[in-house]
This record gives structure tokens, C-alpha cells and sequence, in this order.
């Protein structure tokens, strides 16, 4: 017995606790019972009371009538001066070699027709037969009924053409870059951009929703000591690093600027930093390189290098749309996740037969590109001539920039002097136009420029005529 | 469960849910969460009723066939699991082009997405992205795909299926090789030129780009618009010109991608609510007033209600009266987008607005695009002098990108011109009426064959349930060696339980197609027992009227 109590003496107090319990009163368990709760409610209360906000029905309402929303867009003058523009030069007819403002027609320095496929008669033969054969509209996204075995048979061209394994076609410019970059490159990816990138990349990065590092325009040593930065963090956590993709944005050839990318020191970045490269080449397909396949052409690097090389099919080709091309895991992805691919009409049937023709006419006649480089050198001598204006963009690029010497500080200023320049141009038969922009909404606002498009078929007299139709236009604005 | 909430709708659609006790704005939602019946309410004060015209059912998914839907989709991922181990360790050759390692560098895409891709899409492929090889008119030539390795590759052979067109949007049927339409866009191509690949500040506005927002402006009843040459860039581009930071945007949560995209590239927070449920709306609303933004509690700048005219996979059609009368209480503006409607619905052809009757200038901004029922491409956006102005200027269109090709603006302008009888026919309300009445016929065989259809009774937008993913695949491979040419549809795109085959209306389809279309679709749905519903039929009636030529 004793042996017992020894062992179980915890027992036998809690025996003894339950029998003074059932002897004490009844009103002393309630007393008890209520401090208990009390205590309980002490320690999880809040120390302060947070004020409630209870609106009553008629507060209510009174908040829902005071309200007055922004007018939904600013008041914007009938007359204001771009709408003006517009209207006064308006186009009629095709925007070829020629084209016609103002009732006069102008040598056409405004379109990226680089390969003066616009108006092309064996172009328009196909885009008429295609309505014959297909109608104007495909009705329908290309997972629906909308795949025509015209863009079946664009995209094996395209994609043979690049030397790559397969090709996308978007039925917008616009939109290919910008539904590619957010297809690969999502939430906690870093990209690493140009500064000077245009405005549909800046889109596409905004859509991924993904960490932008820029780097400065065509800086190699800047994109490298941001790799590094990168590389530091990735050791600090190689858990995050490991899931993080990297990816470098870059143009072939800016728009905004007129030069070209370093590409072989970005390849090299490429395997020492192990960054994918996401390649735009609007602007160089169709112009640098032999053949006309861009940049990489250009600097005989191989397409397998670059993972996803982009282009619209609205500049050198001049149809409406645009293009990826990589290996076959990369493009596919796109078909499923491509928002611009998936839940958008294809692109018109007549479109897609005119962009194949315009491929084979470039595939056929490679001596268009070397016209095309002749042109440039020639007009970029003539217009470095001019005094007041730097040409910005390299010699053999056929997009340039004529900006001031010396701007002023005022932004609408400059545009207004060179838009009186380009008002001069077009009254003397050369039609140009100063770059727009969205001011408030890129990124890095390039200075205000007059953008030349140059044209291959441009005849010597008539680049000369450009020229001094050109000098003769500033030196008018500047003397005023 | 799921048997007492499908026998609750059969009492909505036996007509007198007067006396149903109704939410708070005369809707009776389901368990679905969404509204079944006719949605007829007598509180509503208007001139004409518009609710007493109005029918829509979703119909509950039995319970059973749920769960069942899962498994299915369950099986798929397990067996997919296995194959995958097979072929990681080589047991099974590795047929699909595959990432290859790259020392170092992170692997291009989640490993879920393409393990979906490669397991359950890959089985089914055929089944989407089937090439045409001819316009998307009433008939289609079908190119067939084979594959000799269960679809990893798809080869296309010669043969062709010449099947009826049930997948493609030609509401009116302007998809065509010939006539008026087919003949300007090819003048069009012979005079102007193909494309004009300027942006419209940069010398790309042409004279046809003015003929063209004229007449798309005069077609709608507005002041002015603005065209664009791709639908979904429409959405996409445009929609940041609008509302920023500090702006609320309160979007359906079954909108188009292209306004979801467009949504999240404004910077401004975005709300959802349930689909059509103007109770939801009205809710967020209020809060949204009441408690200002998130944090600094500082009133909101502007409030933008985004919604489609007709939602292309539910075939519903926007409760418009009540969105515009939430406007004025709450002094929102509201974004519709038409891409399905424009054209499909109402006596003229104008859209929702036409189809409720209210003034077009009621909505702030109207979106449409002309890639449906105008058989072209591209979209317009349409409204007050002043908001055109503000696209003109500030649109990312305007300024970067080309402008809509002369031959499809040429396309539109002969369309609207038909449409709206500026061509001395009666062409074009012909094809709007018989278009009306193909898709009420559809939509009453169809429920009283015993599928389980969507949407409303008006919208030319057809779906009807079949749930599990083999069934799709299924009805389509089998409806296409027949002579039909459907859209199936199945997850990600819908619930997973709600895969769903699309028969798109058009007014190029004869009474003779739709009866040998429901022939079909009636031996198909005894084969592959696809009549789920337990609901009596509805009780409307085609108007035989509209077939009545004058």
C-alpha cells in the first residue's frame, strides 16, 4: 500500500482536489469559473479599442453622391496641333516609292518600305488570289478553324529561311514581341533591357510582370557589372537563383537610335552569365546581313546562339504582322501561351500570302540589300552635310535621325522647329516626319528627331534631290 | 445535392418564377452562382420589359458526372506521372521535343505547364489548330492531320473533310470568295496598296482610314471612332490610354484575354465579379466607394466597369440595363466590348445596345471588332468626340504601330453598308434575321434533344456541356467524318468540369444544314451519351417571322 502511494502521490492529490471540490459551495465555482474567464479574456483583448467605423444607410449614400469621378479622358482642344496634322496630311492612294500629301506627290522618306515592297504587282497578284480562294478574314483564332495552310506554309518559309526549326506568325507587330516576352518570362524572372528599346518590348516587359534591370543603351560594360550584381545575389540565395530565369532583351537594330547590337559580347555574356537572349529584329530582318536575315547574319554568328529572335512583318516585307523564330520547344510553347497567339484572330489569309511572296522576291533578288546599303551610305553622307543637324545611326542603317545640334531646353520647341522642317519638306515634294512618341509613357524619352525610312529602289537623282530639298529646309527653319 | 439544386431549375424554367423568392436585383442565382430562367421581374421599371424577353439557363452539373470529370482528369495526370518516370529513365522513348539541360542555365517553363502540354493536351491535339484549306464560309475544306506516333507529331495527308462550318465567327456570313465585299478588298488591293505600314501620326492616315472610322461611328449611332488593325490589340493597346494608377477596374471575371491583358497593363487595381451578377457588381461598387482605395483610404479617381457584349464561352448576353443603371448611381463609366455581338445581335445589327434598345451613347466606351460577323480583321473603339480624340492622340496604336490595311477597311465599309441597306438591298437584314432565327431554332432542338446548353437564348454562341475530356475529343473527331466542323473546348479554357463543345451560329447556314447538323448531333449524343439534362425544355419558340421575305 505504502509502495503504491510512494509512486502515484500526484494520484492521490488530485483525489483529494476532486473531493474539496465537490465540497465547496456552488456560488464559489461560479465565482470561480468567472475569473477564470476573466483572466482569459485579458490576456487575448486587445489593450485599446480599434474604433469601428459604422456608417449609417444615409452617410452612406451621402458618401456615394459627393463623389465625383475624374472626367474619364482630359479635355483635349478640337484643334490641337497633331490632329491638325493629321487631318492636313492625310494620304490618298499607296504608300509606295511615292507618296501622295497635300495633293502633291512626294518622294517617300517616311515609310519603312526598305525593300520597296509596297505596291509590288507579283505581291498584289497573291494577296488577290487569296481573297478569291480564302475571303478577306480567316473568323477565327488559329486554334479554331483559323489556321490556313497559307500560314502553315509562311511559317515553314520563315523558318527555313532564319535556318531555324520552327516559326510563329502574330497577325500584329505590335503584339509578337509583346506576347513573347511575358510567355517565357514571368512573376520573380529578371530581364535585363536596353535602355533605348521600343516601345512594344517596354510593353511586353511591363506585361511579364517580371524584375526589368536597363541597362545603358548599347553599354556592355554596364549589362555586365548588372550581370554581376545579379550573380552576386544569386549566390547570396541559390535556392531563389535556382528558379529565377535571366533573360537579356535586345534590338537588332534600334529604331530609336539607328545602330546595331553588339551581339557577339552579348553571346559572350550570354554562356558566361547564362542569361537566354530574347533578339528584336524588326528593324534588321530583311536589311543587314547578305541574305537579309539580321543581325546575326550580320556579324556570322549562329541563330542557334540567340533562343528567340522576333520581327514584325511591317517594315522590310511591308505586309501586316510579325514573327518568332527559335528551336522547335522554344516556339511551341507560344502556341499555348502566347496570349496574342491563342485568343487573336489569325492573321488574314491575303496578309500571310503577301509576306510569304515578299520572302521569296527578297530570297530571289539579294542584290536589294546591297541597293538598300548603297542608299543609306549615299543619303548619310548628304545629310551629314547639313549644318545645324546630326545624323544619328550609323551609315548603313536605313532608319536615321536628323536631330539639332543644339536643342533647346524646351522639348515642344524642338519638336515644333522640326515639324516646321518637315512641313517645308513635303511643300517641296519630300515627304518625312518627325518620330513620335508617347512622351509621359517611355521610359527613357529619346531626344525629338525628323525619322528617315530609306527606300532600294531610290535613284541617285532622286536621293540627291531628298538632300537638298532637306538643306535647303533647314537652313530656311534656322534662318527664321 | 446537385440532384435537388437541378430540380429547382426545372421549376425556373417552367415559367412562373414570379413567385420564386428573388435576390436582391430580381435574379435567382443557382448553385453555379449563376442566374437560370427567364428573368422576368416585375419591380423593374422601364417602358418596355426587357427581362420578360430575356432566357438564360446554366444547368447544374450533376453530381456524379463531377466527380467523375475529375477522375478522368485525374487518371490522366497519374498515367501521364508514369510515363514521364518511364521516359526520364529512358524506358520509353522520348518522343516530344524536349528542353535540353544546359549546364547552369534556370529550365524555360514551369514544370506543371509542360507536363499538362505533353500528357493530356498532346493526346487530344488533333482536335484544335486543324488546318483550312479554304474561306470560313457555311462549308470548310478540312485538312486531314495523321499521326503515327499518338500525336506527338501530326503530319498533314491530302485528303480533305469538306464538313459543314460550325467552329468559325462569320455571324453573317461575310466570309466569302465572291460578291460585293470580296470584289472592293480586291479593288482595294489594285489601287491602293496592301498594307500601309505607317503608324496613323507618322503619315499612315490615309482616306480610307477616315471612310472608315465614318462609317463605323455613323453604323453605332455614335459621334466618332477610331479603327485598329487587330482585335485583341485593341483591348491590349488601348485600355491603359484610360484608367491608371489609382483608378478601380472592376472587370467580369470571364472576359476576354485581350481585356485582362489590357487590364493589367493600366496599372490599376483590378476587382472582379461574378459573372453577369449585378448584385456582386453592385456590392464592390458601393464598397469601392465607401472605403476608397486600399491603405490610404483616399477616394478613388475614376471607377471603369469592364464587360463583353456576348461571352464567347457561356453564350450569355450582358445584363446591359441594369450595368447602366449601376452607372449612374454609382458614376462609373463602362467599357463593352462587342467582339461577338457587334453585327450577331439586335433588329439592325448594331450590338447589345440594339438588342435592349438603349441609346449607344449611353456606354462610354464601345469595342468591337471586325474580325466576326464582319468576315475581316482588326477592331474599332467608339464613343464621344472627345474620347476619340484622346485615342487619336495617346493611343499606343496611333503613335508605334501600322494602321488597319486598305483591302480589310474596304471589306468592313461593304459590310456595314449591306448591313444597314446603304446598298438599296434588303440583303443585309435578311442575313441578321436569319441569322436571329438559326440560332433560336438551335438552341430550342438542342435543349429538347436533352443537351445541357448554355447561355441565352439569343446569343449566337452555342455551347453545350459534355464534360469529360475523352468526350471531346470524341464528339469532335467523330462530328468531323461526319461532315461537321465544331469547337470543343475543354480545361484550362473552362472549368474542369465543364468541357464543352461551341457551335458558332451563321446566316450563311440553311435550315437543310442545321437539320442535318442536328441529325448528327443527335446520333453523336446517343453514341457518346452526352444528354445530361434533366430539365424540361425551354419554353420558347423561334420567330418564324424573321424568315418572312418581303
Amino acid at each position: 500500500m505504502s509502495s503504491t502511494m510512494a509512486i502515484l502521490p500526484a494520484t492521490w492529490d488530485m483525489y483529494d482536489l476532486v473531493q474539496s471540490f465537490l465540497r465547496t459551495p456552488t456560488y464559489h465555482l461560479v465565482v470561480e469559473v468567472c475569473l477564470v474567464l476573466l483572466i482569459i479574456k485579458l490576456i487575448f483583448s486587445k489593450s485599446y479599442k480599434p474604433e469601428k467605423m459604422v456608417l449609417s444607410e444615409k452617410e452612406k449614400e451621402e458618401l456615394i453622391a459627393e463623389w465625383t469621378p475624374e472626367p474619364l479622358v482630359p479635355d483635349i482642344p478640337e484643334d490641337h496641333p497633331v490632329i491638325q496634322l493629321m487631318e492636313k496630311n492625310i494620304v490618298t492612294g499607296p504608300p509606295g516609292k511615292y507618296i501622295n500629301i497635300r495633293q502633291k506627290s512626294c518622294i517617300n522618306m517616311a515609310t519603312m518600305n526598305f525593300l520597296g515592297m509596297v505596291a509590288n504587282k507579283t505581291i498584289e497578284d497573291e494577296a488577290v488570289r487569296c481573297i478569291k480562294k480564302y475571303g478577306v478574314g480567316s473568323c477565327g483564332p488559329r486554334g479554331f478553324y483559323g489556321t490556313m495552310d497559307v500560314h502553315l506554309d509562311l511559317e515553314s518559309k520563315l523558318a527555313t529561311f532564319m535556318d531555324c526549326e520552327e516559326a510563329i506568325i502574330y497577325s500584329y507587330g505590335f503584339a509578337t514581341i509583346s506576347s513573347a516576352i511575358p510567355a517565357y518570362s514571368k512573376r520573380g524572372d529578371v530581364i535585363f533591357c536596353d535602355e533605348g528599346v521600343s516601345f512594344a518590348i517596354q510593353k511586353g516587359l511591363v506585361a511579364s510582370r517580371s524584375e526589368i534591370q536597363f541597362f545603358k543603351h548599347n553599354d556592355m560594360e554596364d549589362l555586365e557589372r548588372l550581370l554581376q550584381e545579379q550573380a552576386v545575389k544569386d549566390k547570396k540565395n541559390p535556392k531563389k537563383a535556382k528558379v529565377t530565369r535571366r533573360f537579356i532583351v535586345v534590338e537588332g537594330l534600334y529604331l530609336n537610335y539607328g545602330d546595331i547590337c553588339p551581339l557577339p559580347k552579348i553571346v559572350e555574356l550570354k554562356w558566361k552569365y547564362k542569361v537566354r537572349i530574347f533578339l528584336e529584329e524588326s528593324f534588321s530582318f530583311g536589311v543587314l546581313g547578305e541574305a537579309g536575315k539580321g543581325v546575326t547574319e550580320y556579324f556570322g554568328i549562329e541563330v542557334d546562339q540567340i533562343d528567340l529572335i522576333t520581327a514584325s512583318l511591317e517594315n522590310a516585307i511591308s505586309s501586316i504582322g510579325g514573327f518568332c523564330v527559335g528551336k522547335k520547344y522554344v516556339i511551341d510553347h507560344q502556341r499555348l501561351s502566347g496570349l496574342g497567339y491563342c485568343f487573336s484572330a489569325s492573321q488574314p489569309p491575303l496578309l500571310a500570302a503577301a509576306a510569304a511572296q515578299a520572302l521569296m522576291l527578297m530570297q530571289e533578288d539579294p542584290g536589294m540589300m546591297i541597293k538598300l546599303r548603297e542608299n543609306c551610305l549615299k543619303l548619310h553622307e548628304g545629310l551629314t552635310s547639313i549644318n545645324g543637324i546630326k545624323v544619328v545611326g550609323l551609315p548603313h542603317s536605313p532608319v536615321k535621325h536628323l536631330r539639332l545640334v543644339e536643342p533647346s531646353d524646351d522639348r515642344d520647341l524642338d519638336n515644333q522647329t522640326l515639324q516646321l522642317v518637315a512641313d517645308r519638306a513635303i511643300e517641296n515634294k519630300v515627304a518625312c516626319t518627325v518620330a513620335r512618341y508617347l512622351e509621359k509613357e517611355e521610359k527613357f524619352l529619346p531626344p525629338p528627331s525628323i525619322r528617315i525610312a530609306v527606300n532600294c529602289q531610290l535613284e541617285s537623282t532622286e536621293l540627291d534631290t531628298v538632300i537638298s530639298v532637306l538643306a535647303k529646309s533647314f537652313n530656311e527653319v534656322f534662318a527664321l | 445535392m446537385a440532384t435537388v439544386k437541378a430540380l429547382k431549375t426545372v421549376e425556373i424554367m417552367s415559367g412562373n418564377n414570379h413567385n420564386l423568392q428573388e435576390g436582391k436585383n430580381g435574379v435567382k442565382p443557382d448553385g453555379n452562382g449563376r442566374v437560370n430562367g427567364r428573368n422576368g421581374s416585375s419591380s423593374y421599371k422601364s417602358k418596355k420589359n426587357w427581362k420578360d424577353n430575356f432566357y438564360e439557363s446554366f444547368e447544374e452539373t450533376p453530381l456524379l458526372t463531377a466527380i467523375l470529370t475529375v477522375m478522368c482528369y485525374g487518371i490522366l495526370v497519374l498515367v501521364g506521372h508514369i510515363r514521364e518516370y518511364l521516359r526520364f529513365y529512358s524506358i520509353e522513348q522520348n518522343k516530344g521535343h524536349t528542353e535540353p539541360k544546359i549546364e547552369g542555365f534556370v529550365p524555360l517553363f514551369q514544370s506543371w505547364e509542360s507536363f499538362y502540354t505533353r500528357n493530356v493536351y498532346r493526346r487530344i491535339r488533333d482536335c484544335w489548330n486543324r488546318p483550312v484549306a479554304s474561306s470560313a464560309g457555311a462549308y470548310i475544306d478540312v485538312v486531314e492531320c495523321k499521326s503515327d506516333d499518338h500525336n506527338w507529331s501530326l503530319e498533314l495527308t491530302e485528303k480533305k473533310y469538306h464538313v459543314m462550318n460550325f467552329g468559325s465567327y462569320n455571324y453573317l456570313g461575310f466570309s466569302e470568295t465572291t460578291g460585293p465585299c470580296a470584289d472592293s478588298a480586291e479593288q482595294c488591293v489594285r489601287e491602293t496598296s496592301l498594307s500601309v505600314t505607317n503608324s496613323r501620326q507618322e503619315l499612315g492616315y490615309t482616306t480610307v482610314h477616315q471612310e472608315l472610322d465614318r462609317k463605323v461611328a455613323k453604323f453605332l449611332g455614335v459621334e466618332d471612332a477610331i479603327t485598329f488593325p487587330m482585335g485583341f490589340a485593341t483591348n491590349s493597346m488601348n485600355m491603359p490610354c484610360l484608367v491608371g494608377k489609382g483608378c478601380l477596374l472592376l472587370s467580369d471575371e470571364l472576359n476576354h484575354a485581350s481585356l485582362v491583358l489590357g487590364s493589367r497593363l493600366t496599372g490599376s487595381t483590378i476587382r472582379v465579379f461574378k459573372h453577369n451578377n449585378m448584385a456582386d457588381l453592385e456590392k464592390k461598387l458601393k464598397a469601392a466607394l465607401l472605403e476608397g482605395r486600399p491603405r490610404n483610404h483616399r477616394p478613388w479617381k475614376k471607377i471603369l466597369i469592364v464587360v463583353e457584349g456576348v461571352y464567347s464561352m457561356e453564350g450569355s448576353i450582358v445584363r446591359l440595363p441594369e450595368i447602366l443603371l449601376l452607372k449612374k448611381k454609382y458614376k462609373a463609366y463602362v467599357y463593352l466590348d462587342e467582339a461577338h455581338s457587334i453585327g450577331a445581335l439586335g433588329p439592325h445589327g448594331r450590338g447589345v445596345t440594339d438588342y435592349f434598345g438603349i441609346d449607344p451613347k449611353e456606354v462610354d466606351i464601345m469595342m468591337g471588332t471586325f474580325t466576326k460577323s464582319f468576315g475581316a480583321a482588326g477592331g474599332y473603339l467608339a464613343g464621344s468626340k472627345a474620347l476619340i480624340r484622346h485615342f487619336r492622340l495617346h493611343s499606343h496604336s496611333s503613335v508605334y504601330s501600322a494602321a488597319v490595311p486598305p483591302p480589310i477597311a474596304k471589306q468592313v465599309i461593304s459590310v456595314i453598308d449591306i448591313i444597314s441597306g446603304i446598298d438599296g438591298t434588303k440583303k443585309g437584314i435578311e442575313r441578321i434575321n436569319q441569322l436571329a432565327w438559326n440560332t433560336q431554332y438551335m438552341r430550342r432542338r438542342l435543349q429538347e434533344m436533352g443537351f445541357i446548353v448554355y447561355g441565352n437564348k439569343d446569343s449566337p454562341v452555342v455551347p453545350f456541356i459534355v464534360f469529360y475530356p475523352t468526350k471531346l475529343a470524341s464528339i469532335s473527331r467523330k462530328a468531323l467524318e461526319r461532315g461537321l466542323g465544331v469547337v470543343v473546348v475543354g480545361f484550362p479554357a473552362t472549368p474542369v468540369i465543364e468541357g464543352r463543345v461551341r457551335l458558332c451560329m451563321s446566316a450563311a447556314h440553311t435550315k437543310e444544314m442545321l437539320d442535318k447538323t442536328l441529325d448528327i448531333l443527335n446520333q453523336l449524343g446517343d453514341e457518346l451519351n452526352l444528354k445530361y439534362s434533366r430539365k424540361t425544355p425551354p419554353d420558347f419558340k423561334e420567330d418564324d417571322s424573321l424568315l418572312n421575305k418581303e
